[in-house]
């Protein structure tokens, strides 16, 4: 029997546009967890994903079994949002007071803002209305820091090294690196390593 | 070596559909075949990954019912066969799926088809499962990961000991989920393909092997019902069908598939597994009776849980009738009640409200203050994602150029869409040029129809478009149909090299197969012309001469025309990650909201790749998301976007 956990089954949801590296990071996620001895569910939606449509992994983390691939309604516990109005979209419908929303600041902004049709809030209105719902959020530049690491897809990666660093989860950098060593080249490993400590090190400071 | 041959004694995190792709590697498959398509590519996909270490031959057929065939060739001679295609495949595929039926196969063969409830990357929410009552074959729908794997392997030899094909109904929650499998073990790959033919057209393994022999339906169609009828027996005792609840259960929940989960998760939710007990059936047609009338004799009150249609509940409805002086009458709740909803896909919430109203507890869902609240949030901060097509995406810019050429024209032309990215075309991200949209193929076909509608004073401009891997999966015989019938309307081929909407699977106008290998690719151009049509190939990146060709090839209405916009999809291996130019806005000659121009590229164009800032009333170029295909420079009638080319 793995560690137990917080809760069991522990629902995480990452969010996203597509292209973001969503469907990647659960993954990542999805494999250091079954490397540790738990049954994991993931349900994607990523449909309209090239296309630049919203995206979420639902994920069920438990030590007896297998959960469905859709999580009910204001019953996660972690949110990880690559994009904010994701973010808050996510927190609407599946989150509740205490759930731990970390969330990358970057905006990718939806067709109909580009047009001028629509509003996209300001990083400060989205700031103090999510902390607002979710008094346990932290916002991170995840985007800002995968671009100086060299590829904006990185931003997951780095929030999956603050979800880590949190202690949320058991599970620690080489959970990481043995879930990447064996699907990526060596050159990509390293990289990946370099936005999962960012991502550690940030919540630290 | 791939984690899908692993051997090891440990748990694999794997997504249902390499479930099902494993679960057909321990069933000592030997051939495989598909056509791309949401929720399903990716099972093919994995087995075309392990093609060459496991001895399969696996190809992406140019449509479903040619793999279908494919498939059927290979159970013919002796080899177990999968096919593998999305709900609306089945459709395509159904007329060989019906002769197939009746002539019965040798080798195991399974169709898997992946359903997608709620049309969530779909046009439609089509229910492949009535298909399998239709042409009488038995259907399997697994409830879980393990089980997808399982019921996978199970499958071929059920196959086998019917002699008939065997249909596996995924949907998208499972074929696209992903969770806990324990691998079996692989077996040889030492597979022999032999065709027998010389013994009696009667026997089923040494004869020809033809369907219905006309007005002599005893020869197949008896035998044929023979088979579901084994099949029924076999279910009788299938380990997938289970039960888990009391032994009176105050309600009976029957459901299958990702149903199940959800159906287990709304049971923990209202905390009533002391009330309610689960029926899981992976045999959903036919209906084992036996095991049926067990469970339907334990309990008066019925609630189907299932997707799209009520077909598992009409089927027990069948049973319970016939049994009603066994079993006396029953209360069904489900979908014709109104318990479960009758169009979308289903989630725990929707299972739980549905069995707090029948079992009268209460659910809640959280702090009613909290969803007030995040609704209001919702509505007031985060603006809708609208469909629309990538950065740099060629569709964007071939919709931009016929759409201006169809405006400039002024004849009130419109677009007979089809199935792909450019389904966008519908919507403001298409520039709404897209004015009918069914199946694939079909714009050709309904355009090859309204280019024949002069004679009754009709004279708008008719184009149809189509993608490449759509042109030869069922585009081809429309414009064969319209060159025939001198229909003049004009189909533009927006060729992207590959599938690119699935993921960029091989289709013949590709230089390399499913399996890797070099391929003879077949040219469109050449194609059209030789059926006769006139051809033009465009660069669309080319704004000016694409839509000055447009305009030309509409302004004319004689013949069928074909116009082939040719530009590698932004996300194919040939342009992703490799900008061709640097993008910069030049502020100081950008007039934004008073260049008269409406901010076009903004406003109209809105290529994911711009930004609008707000301050400086100024356009901008985000660089995290623009690619640098260089065409927005061509929009922006003032200049002020400039391109530099990166070397
Ligand atoms: S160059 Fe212009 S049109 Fe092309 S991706 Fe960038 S912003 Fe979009
Ligand atoms: S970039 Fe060109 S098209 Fe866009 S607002 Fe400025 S002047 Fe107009």
């Amino acid at each position: 029997m793995p560690d137990n956990l917080l809760k069991d089954p522990y629902n995480i949801i990452i969010t996203g546009v597509g292209g973001q590296g969503n469907v990647m990071a659960s993954k990542l996620l999805g494999n250091m967890l079954v490397g540790r001895g738990y049954y994991v569910t993931i349900g994607e939606t990523f449909g309209a994903s090239q296309r630049g449509g919203s995206v979420m992994s639902h994920m069920r983390i438990s030590g007896k079994s297998i959960w469905s691939p859709q999580i009910p309604e204001h019953k996660a516990d972690v949110i990880i949002a690559i994009e904010p109005v994701e973010g808050i979209r996510v927190l609407a419908r599946y989150g509740n007071l205490t759930v731990k929303l970390l969330c990358n600041s970057h905006p990718v902004y939806p067709s109909s803002v580009i047009r001028g049709e629509a509003y996209y809030p300001s990083p400060e209105e989205i700031e103090t209305s999510v902390r607002n719902m979710a008094p346990d959020t932290t916002f991170i530049d995840a985007t800002g820091e995968a671009v100086s690491l060299g590829n904006p897809i990185l931003a997951g990666v780095v929030l999956l090294g603050t979800l880590c660093g949190t202690g949320a989860l058991p599970l620690n950098r080489k959970d990481f690196h043995e879930s990447i060593a064996n699907r990526l080249e060596n050159q990509q490993v390293e990289l990946n390593m370099k936005a999962f400590d960012t991502g550690f090190r940030l919540l630290k400071n | 070596m791939s984690y899908l041959t692993d051997n090891q004694n440990k748990d694999y995190l794997l997504m249902g559909n390499e479930a099902i792709a494993r679960g057909a590697l321990e069933g000592a498959v030997s051939v495989a075949s598909g056509y791309p398509g949401t929720p399903s590519s990716e099972i093919i996909e994995a087995l075309s990954s392990v093609a060459k270490e496991r001895n399969l031959y696996v190809e992406w057929s140019i449509n479903e019912k040619v793999a279908l065939e494919v498939a059927a060739a290979a159970s013919f001679a002796g080899l177990r066969a999968m096919c593998v295609m999305k709900q609306n495949g089945v459709n395509v595929a159904s007329d060989f799926l019906l002769h197939l039926a009746s002539s019965g196969t040798r080798g195991g063969m399974i169709l898997v088809a992946c359903d997608d409830p709620g049309a969530l990357s779909s046009v439609n929410e089509g229910e492949s499962r009535t298909f399998a009552r239709l042409v009488e074959i038995p259907l399997l729908e697994p409830g879980d990961f393990q089980e997808a794997k399982d019921i996978t392997k199970w499958a071929f030899e059920l196959s086998e000991e019917i002699r008939n094909l065997v249909m596996i109904r995924s949907v998208t929650r499972m074929s696209h989920a992903s969770g806990n499998v324990r691998y079996g073990q692989l077996p040889d790959t030492h597979a022999r393909a032999n065709f027998r033919f010389d013994g009696p057209l009667s026997d089923p393994e040494t004869g020809p092997v033809v369907s219905m022999i006309v007005g002599a339906s005893e020869l197949q169609h008896g035998p044929q019902q023979e088979k579901i009828k084994k099949a029924a027996e076999i279910f009788e005792d299938c380990p997938f069908n289970t039960y888990e609840g009391p032994e009176k259960p105050e309600l009976l929940i029957i459901t299958s598939s990702a149903c199940n989960l959800y159906t287990r998760e709304a049971i923990s939710l209202l905390d009533v597994k002391d009330r309610v007990g689960i029926l899981k059936l992976a045999t959903t047609w036919p209906l084992p009776p036996k095991l049926m009338k067990r469970h339907l004799s334990c309990t008066d009150r019925i609630l189907v849980v299932e997707e799209v249609l009520p077909i598992l509940e009409e089927n027990i409805k069948i049973l319970a009738a016939e049994m009603a002086h066994e079993i006396g009458p029953k209360t069904f709740y489900g979908k014709n009640a109104g318990n479960i909803p009758s169009i979308g896909e289903l989630n725990p919430d929707i299972v739980a409200s549905a069995l707090s109203s029948i079992l009268d507890v209460r659910y809640e869902t959280g702090s009613e203050r909290f969803a007030e609240e995040a609704m209001l949030l919702v509505e007031t901060m985060a603006p809708v994602r609208g469909l629309t097509m990538c950065p740099g995406c060629p569709h964007r810019a071939s919709l931009w150029s016929i759409h201006n050429a169809l405006e400039m024209d002024g004849r009130k032309g419109f677009v007979c869409g089809d199935i792909g990215c450019y389904v966008a075309g519908v919507f403001p991200g298409g520039f709404n040029t897209v004015k009918t949209l069914h199946s694939m193929g079909s714009g050709s076909g309904i355009a090859s129809g309204f280019g024949k509608f002069k004679q009754f004073g009709m004279d708008q401009p008719v184009v149809a478009v189509c993608g490449d891997s759509t042109f030869f999966h069922a585009a081809m015989p429309a414009l064969a149909n319209a060159i025939h019938h001198k229909s003049p309307f004009t189909l533009m081929i927006l060729d992207n090299r590959g599938a690119a909407m699935t993921g960029f699977q091989p289709h013949p106008g590709t230089p390399v197969n499913a399996m890797g290998e070099e391929t003879p690719s077949l040219d469109i151009a050449e194609i059209c012309r030789a059926m006769g049509a006139k051809v033009e190939i465009r660069d669309p990146f080319d704004l000016e001469e694409t839509q000055q060709t447009i305009h030309h090839l509409i302004e004319h209405q004689e013949g069928t025309k074909v116009l082939i916009l040719r530009q590698a999809c932004a996300l194919s291996p040939e342009r992703k990650d490799k900008p061709k130019y640097k993008m910069e806005v030049d502020e100081e000659v950008c007039l934004g909201e008073n260049c008269g121009c409406n901010r076009f590229c903004t406003r109209i164009f809105a290529c994911p790749g711009l930004l609008w800032d707000e301050e400086k009333g100024v356009s901008k170029i985000n660089d995290i998301i623009c690619v640098g295909c260089g065409v927005c420079a061509d929009i922006c009638p003032a200049g002020a976007i400039k391109r530099e080319e990166v070397v």
